[in-house]
């Protein structure tokens, strides 16, 4: 509510009052009123599901520009891991890696690299066995929101422990204060992401108090330029590609459980599919999974709306880039990896707090009261599911007139009807007669039998 | 037979399921709206929990064990009341039933994973009280009642 700013907007411009979005949005979160979309913020899980479906391309994700890059002494590119599968024909990580700093940055740092980190922090974390069953990654801001929203009750098995891009951004800037001695909140982390929702988490992050990246970059809005810098690179004898396929691989799905390692994983991509499998775990099933990859994309990171390749191909991009770079040494040391963990500097310093925004009154009778009445009137709408009302169904139709915000006129099978009744009255009306002219006519309604009757 | 006991007067609010035999995706689907229903109305997530485990596994008993039956969810201001009742051939020996990993499933059913002889230890344990009546031959009635007891104070909204 107050201070909850999202990432995906709308484009008042653009919106054509079509009701695409209305149906694909999988928390009913978007309603068409006064011919535009409308978003309801507090519902918004930031999935970006409406900017993948409008044919306007009015539904859009704010994101940072390259222009910030002047807000600071230095300026760290942290490229995320699906990022490497929208290259078709550049196989090499570390040119790609090169063209950001022709781009204008002073460094860059893989997230894979990061990812490595925690996914070593969270395979010793489930060797403690101290957790129950399955342990839910932490890595999809989207399913994390979702979580809060919805399943309430299974935010206490999130994984306690930082994402890739957090841990990126942390360990890019600490190094490079030390490397330059320039102070660290003078220097400025880039994160270049598939993904709208991570801009939400940066601004908003639910983990811990403050993030340590300080700006969010859409691929799409980079990628152009990259690929221009990317023709004109010369030599790159610097390497600056140090991530393996471990970390490479948290681009698409399975390769979270693969980096962890740990035997009975489950991995599963799309907010549908997280629901169910969410349901099942509410209900006490699925404690044989030790750990649950959960990403609202379908395919994971490699399918984010703000990624430029089709998913599939993208995911065989990064497959290749995942096998050529499988036997590279791994930059962290077994030591260093070891002490990062027990440093604990990469957990979690925030209990994620349930936002209960699905409950109709705080008082349950009240609330209890409102239903009937939605049930009610749901019971009286055509059950067509049609959208014309700007509401997604005829069941949140009848949600949004009880909490004010609609009308039943608003149904336009309603509004027929009533036009039906209203139209049949004025033809009854019409046939009407005065009794001086009833009988003349023969269209007179029996009062004649009436009065001698009476 | 068990008599609902709810007085009419206050105000209260009914789902209706029907189940029928083999239908394997209906379990899921009444949890799954039961589950919406109860978070609606704003009560805890405990309860909410509990209430849509009950009424997988009462639809699921239905749906592995009887002919066709019928699930209710009452919702009152002071207990959630979820009523089971089918027509089958009905539990003979119910103390027996709802001893954990006691299963009368065939082994098809066992072998999609289901039939683990949880179902009702697991109701039990949901719910604040679990009442079970059986005519072999003729059906079953369930009825299990969840009190809501203190509401949690409202969390401030984000």
């Amino acid at each position: 509510m107050s201070g909850y700013v999202h990432s995906v907007t709308l484009d008042r411009e653009k919106c054509q009052g079509c009701t695409n979005c209305i149906k694909r949005c999988p928390v009913e979160a978007i309603r068409v009123h006064d011919g535009k979309a409308k978003i309801i913020e507090e519902r918004c899980i930031d999935c970006g599901e409406c900017i993948r479906c409008c044919q306007n391309h009015a539904k859009i994700a704010v994101t940072d520009t390259l222009e910030r890059i002047s807000e600071f002494d230095y300026t760290i590119a942290l490229p995320a891991p699906s990022f490497f599968g929208q290259f078709r024909e550049e196989k090499d990580i570390n040119k790609i890696l090169h063209a950001f700093l022709l781009l204008g940055f002073d460094e860059v740092f893989e997230v894979a690299l990061a990812a490595e980190v925690v996914s070593y922090v969270v395979s010793q974390y489930l060797a403690t066995n101290e957790y129950k069953r399955p342990l839910i990654s932490s890595a999809c801001p989207a399913i994390l929101r979702l979580l809060q929203m919805r399943f309430p009750d299974l935010l206490k098995q999130v994984a306690p422990i930082l994402t890739p891009m957090e841990v990126a951004a942390r360990l890019a800037k600490e190094g490079a204060a030390q490397k330059t001695g320039i102070p660290y909140d003078r220097i400025g982390a880039f994160f270049i992401s598939p993904c709208p929702a991570k801009v939400t988490e940066v601004r908003q992050p639910l983990q811990i108090k403050k993030s340590a990246v300080d700006a969010v970059i859409g691929a799409s809005t980079v990628y152009r330029d990259l690929v221009k810098q990317l023709s004109k690179l010369k030599g790159q004898d610097i390497v600056l590609q140090r991530a393996t396929s471990r970390g490479i691989g948290w681009g698409y799905l399975t390769g979270e459980s693969r980096a962890i390692g740990t035997p009975s994983t489950l991995s599963t991509g799309g907010i549908q599919n997280a629901i169910d499998i969410f349901e099942e775990i509410e209900r006490g099933e699925l404690q044989d999974i030790d750990f649950l990859e959960v990403q609202a994309c379908t395919g994971g990171c490699v399918g984010g709306p703000l990624n430029i390749k089709n998913v599939f191909v993208a995911r065989v991009n990064l497959k290749n880039m995942v096998t050529k770079y499988k036997t590279k040494d791994p930059y962290f040391s077994e030591d260093q990896l070891r002490k990062f963990d027990e440093e604990d500097q990469f957990r979690s310093t925030e209990v994620v707090e349930p936002r209960p925004i699905m409950a109709l009154d705080d008082d349950v009778s009240k609330a209890l009261v409102k239903m009937e009445r939605i049930d009610a009137i749901a019971a009286t709408l055509p059950g067509l599911d049609c959208g014309a009302c700007g509401a997604p169904n005829c069941h949140a139709l009848a949600e949004d007139i009880i909490r004010g915000v609609a009308f039943d006129t608003d149904c336009v099978i309603k509004l027929r009807e009533r036009v039906k009744t209203l139209a049949e009255e004025i033809l009854d009306l019409a046939r009407k007669l005065p009794q001086t002219m009833a009988d003349q006519k023969g269209t007179g309604h029996g009062q004649e039998e009436d009065i001698s009757s009476a | 037979m068990i008599e609902p006991c709810v007085s009419s007067a206050e105000p209260r609010f009914q789902l209706d399921y029907p189940i029928n035999e083999s239908d394997f995706l209906a379990a899921g689907e009444s949890a799954s709206k039961t589950k919406k229903a109860l978070q609606q109305l704003g009560l805890k997530p405990e309860v909410v929990k509990n209430s849509a485990i009950i009424v997988y596994e009462a639809a699921m008993n239905i749906v592995i064990h009887a002919t066709s039956g019928r699930l209710k969810v009452i919702i009152v201001r002071d207990e959630v009341v979820i009523r089971a009742e089918d027509t089958g051939p009905g539990i003979p020996d119910i103390e027996l039933a709802m001893q954990e990993g006691y299963s009368t499933a065939p082994h098809e059913i066992r072998e999609m994973g289901f039939g683990a002889g949880m179902g009702l230890a697991n109701m039990k344990h949901c719910s604040d009280e679990l009442i079970v009546e059986s005519e072999p031959g003729v059906g079953t009635i369930l009825e299990a009642r969840i009190h809501l007891g203190q509401k949690e104070s409202p969390r401030e909204i984000r």
